[in-house]
């Protein structure tokens, strides 16, 4: 692909994706959209590991509508053993799956504009950036927050307290007393990063305003 | 299209009515219908005369205060699987009460459109919900189906017969300890004790044929007049007066003076010719009144599940209420509901201990630290605790560090429970760094006197108000001890701490006006916690130290103390006492207000007198301040 190769190439569903960006956010926090969002992959490299499944569901003005969410299963050419320990998802099950680029176009059309949260999110958004680029398509253009970052920002600064450098989606569901059921499947662990999410407004609010500003 | 969340949802519901009497397919395809809200605490789902939203709602998480904010009436609470906001389905009209997340809460709301249907073709449903709608509890059948009588010796019963909704219904023992009527007189009082009740019941063939209770033992085994092996047949008072168990608390009250005894036998038809289901005894009338403390501790003291306490601390937030409108004093008010508190800790940790598989390796006590341990606490606030635990061979510390952290996460999780928020800075007992040997205290200890920078002059002031909340008071003393031996060696540790309490930021300006908070949530509020208590708590911890007393860890107490030991200051000190005093009342009253901690304070709604009295107290706070900074010279060696 040529340096030159313009956004018209593309096609229409980016186009449409991509033109919802020249819209302003919303001052208003409680219009602000939010799409919780979880991937499970074959595995944790970039390059190798492919998308499992994606999940992903809106929160908007702290309401999640159920019937909104999206849950999708990707058909897999590459299959990765030992990570099915983990997510339980067998290349050959029965549920109803879709090729990758499917899958992202339907991602593409839910997320819209909105902003996406997700847990350690550099992970998620890498991978889904990478099933684009094997679609011959730019990166996500969404704003990402990360709760593994705004769960450091609620602890108290001091230096008595190392913070650990990373705390894991257990950590955040044992601390906010979640329920960690339907853990590493894609639409669970997303539900456990929304619940999570919220709870961290509100210990943010406690110190400032919440603005999307103020998050970043 | 079902999915996950959805499933969850449905997965929920059919535990509760109405949605336990809907077909699954009907409840799957509702539950996908279903918005989940989440409220933050305090925030108000509707309001009253609102106009009716879409949807009514389940409590998922958390719990819902129902009141009419006109009269200052609260109507009920919502838990877990209540229901609430039905006026939208069952009559067209705004809503008559006002909703509000009493706890941070996460509600299902049921969109009306799709659940209409489902009541017009189910006459259970709709049913069950005019009736709830109508008697007023939200819920009628709900408490029962949910608890069986072995899970629960406390229940409360919502009878839905109940049309007088002033008289609440009572709270009954459905854990009914009996025994039959050739039993030994020793044998039913070992019963007794097992089970921590004042009554047994003797019973033939299910039927209740008499009761025995602690005055009968007195009064005709002890004096001598029968042996203890004698049957239980020969003292026992007979026959049993039986009422229905469908009865409000002044019914109970009126039958019990009536008939002047303490102990009612419920059974199923209100006649001695039914099985017995429930045991009313006067302790269970003076808790359902949540009016005396006395009775409350023993409520909790015989909970066997965290969930029990949980909701014994509601009443103990009742008495906390009208101790302050009745202007008790704060002294006597604080070292009750401590007292309270206390009992809830012991009772969390005692749950905690018996869901281990073994006792405990070695002895352990277990500290409450900050305001728990200062015995200040009086709304519920952040937990901080620690673990120390009597030193064992090298090679076993390991597994009793195991051991013990196990146990203070059951503790620190029960607690959570209970109400007590994680500490946000970790310093609990189930993080590593604060679950140690007696040995590794002290060295921590030691570490913190010898290098006091500001990170260990602040870890310090948190530890060192510590009380004993359980175990061993041995391994206290001996880590008081050694703190008093580490500061008269390090003597210079005393002014850095001392440095440390004039830290705080001042009340009130250059023109005695108050400072307020610049930015963030409480912008324009009075931050009473840092800018008045902390100094004067800081202070007394400073003074107390370098007098090597040991014990007082309640900031008026060590002024009183120290109004003792020194003569000369005596005024000052007895003022800074009154001021502490004064300023938890404060917080206290307004935390109970607002629903919240009450550390930040909104000006504009205090009375002029209210900010005089404020102001007063600071006067104390300036000048005790100035003692330390002269006494340990403060300006001299830091400046």
């Amino acid at each position: 692909m040529s340096f030159f190769s313009t956004s018209s190439n593309h096609p229409s569903f980016w186009l449409d994706y991509a033109n919802l960006f020249k819209q302003k956010k919303s001052k208003n926090f409680e219009e602000l959209v939010f799409v919780v969002l979880d991937t499970e992959t074959t595995g944790f490299d970039k390059f190798q590991d492919r998308i499992l499944s994606i999940g992903a569901l809106k929160i908007q003005n702290n309401i999640i509508q159920v019937h909104e969410v999206l849950d999708i299963y990707i058909r897999q050419e590459k299959f990765n053993k030992e990570t099915v320990a983990v997510h339980g998802i067998l290349k050959n099950s029965k549920r109803k799956r879709v090729e990758e680029t499917v899958a992202i176009q339907q991602f593409l059309e839910y997320v819209g504009d909105a902003i996406i949260v997700a847990h350690h999110a550099s992970f998620d958004i890498g991978m889904i950036n990478m099933a684009l680029k094997r679609m011959g398509l730019p990166k996500l253009k969404n704003i990402v927050l990360d709760t593994g970052t705004l769960y450091k920002k609620t602890l108290i600064k001091s230096y008595l307290v190392q913070p650990q450098q990373h705390y894991t989606l257990d950590d955040l569901a044992d601390k906010f007393a979640i329920s960690k059921k339907d853990r590493h499947t894609a639409l669970g662990d997303a539900y456990i990063t929304a619940v999570a999410f919220l709870k961290l407004l509100t210990k943010i609010k406690e110190k400032k305003e919440l603005t999307l500003k103020n998050l970043r | 299209m079902k999915n996950l969340i959805s499933e969850r949802i449905a997965d929920f519901l059919k535990n509760y009515p109405p949605f336990n009497l809907m077909d699954d397919k009907l409840l799957d395809t509702l539950s996908q219908e279903v918005s989940i809200v989440y409220k933050e605490k305090n925030s108000v789902v509707f309001s009253m005369d609102e106009n009716p939203h879409p949807n009514f709602y389940v409590v998922h998480k958390g719990a819902i205060e129902l009141s009419n904010t006109k009269t200052n009436v609260i109507a009920d609470f919502c838990d877990e699987g209540d229901i609430f906001g039905l006026r939208p389905l069952i009559a067209k009209e705004n809503y008559r009460l006002e909703a509000k997340a009493y706890e941070e809460s996460i509600l299902y709301a049921i969109p009306i459109a799709s659940f209409k249907p489902i009541t017009d073709s189910n006459p259970d449903i709709s049913n069950f919900l005019t009736e709830s709608f109508a008697s007023n509890t939200r819920n009628p059948y709900n408490k029962k189906a949910k608890i069986t009588p072995q899970e629960s010796p406390y229940n409360i019963d919502t009878g839905k017969d109940i049309i007088l909704t002033d008289f609440q219904p009572v709270r009954y023992s459905k854990r009914i300890v009996s025994c039959g009527p050739r039993y030994s007189i020793q044998k039913a009082a070992q019963q007794m004790t097992k089970n921590r009740i004042g009554s047994i019941l003797i019973c033939e063939k299910d039927l209740p044929i008499g009761i025995i209770t602690d005055k009968d033992l007195r009064n005709k085994v002890v004096t001598g007049n029968h042996s203890i092996t004698s049957s239980v047949k020969t003292i026992m008072s007979s026959p049993v007066v039986t009422y229905p168990k469908k009865m409000t608390i002044t019914q109970a009250q009126m039958a019990m003076m009536k008939n002047d005894i303490s102990h009612l036998i419920l059974t199923e038809d209100g006649t001695v010719n039914t099985p017995a289901v429930g045991i009313l005894s006067k302790n269970d009338v003076m808790v359902s009144l949540g009016d005396n403390p006395a009775v409350i501790v023993k409520a909790i003291k015989r909970a066997r599940k965290i969930k029990q306490i949980k909701e014994l601390r509601k009443s103990i937030m009742v008495l906390l209420k009208g101790y302050l409108e009745q202007n008790i004093p704060m002294a006597l008010i604080s070292k009750i509901i401590s007292e309270l508190n206390d009992t809830c800790i012991k009772q969390v940790i005692h749950i905690s201990l018996q869901k281990m598989k073994t006792p405990p390796p070695v002895k352990f006590a277990w500290l409450a630290l900050g305001s728990q341990g200062r015995g200040e606490q009086l709304l519920h606030t952040d937990q901080d605790n620690a673990l120390v635990f009597d030193d064992v061979p090298e090679d076993l510390l390991p597994e009793t560090t195991d051991y013990f952290l196990n146990l203070s996460k059951k503790v620190t999780k029960g607690l959570n429970k209970i109400g007590y928020e994680y500490c946000p800075a970790d310093m609990m007992a189930s993080n590593p760094k604060w679950c140690l040997s007696l040995k590794e205290w002290k060295n921590k200890i030691s570490y913190w006197i010898i290098n006091p920078g500001p990170n260990q002059v602040l870890m310090s002031s948190i530890f060192f108000d510590y009380s004993l909340a359980y175990g061993e008071r041995s391994l206290l003393d001996q880590m008081s001890d050694h703190i008093f031996k580490s500061v008269k060696k390090y003597p210079i540790f005393l002014v850095h701490i001392a440095n440390g309490a004039l830290q705080n930021p001042s009340p009130t300006g250059f023109f005695r006006q108050f400072l307020v908070e610049q930015d963030g949530q409480h912008k324009d509020f009075f931050d009473l916690k840092s800018r008045a208590l902390r100094p004067l708590i800081d202070a007394a911890r400073v003074l107390i130290l370098s007098h090597s007393i040991k014990g007082i860890s309640n900031t008026w107490e060590r002024y009183e103390k120290l109004a003792e030991l020194e003569p000369n200051n005596q005024d000052l000190y007895l003022a800074c006492s009154y001021a502490t005093k004064a300023l938890l009342k404060f917080r206290t009253k307004q935390g109970i207000l607002h629903n919240d901690s009450g550390r930040y304070i909104e000006l504009e709604a205090l009375t002029k007198e209210e900010k005089m009295k404020l102001k007063r107290t600071f006067k104390a706070v300036k000048e005790i301040q100035d003692v330390i900074s002269i006494r340990f010279k403060v300006s001299n060696i830091l400046g």
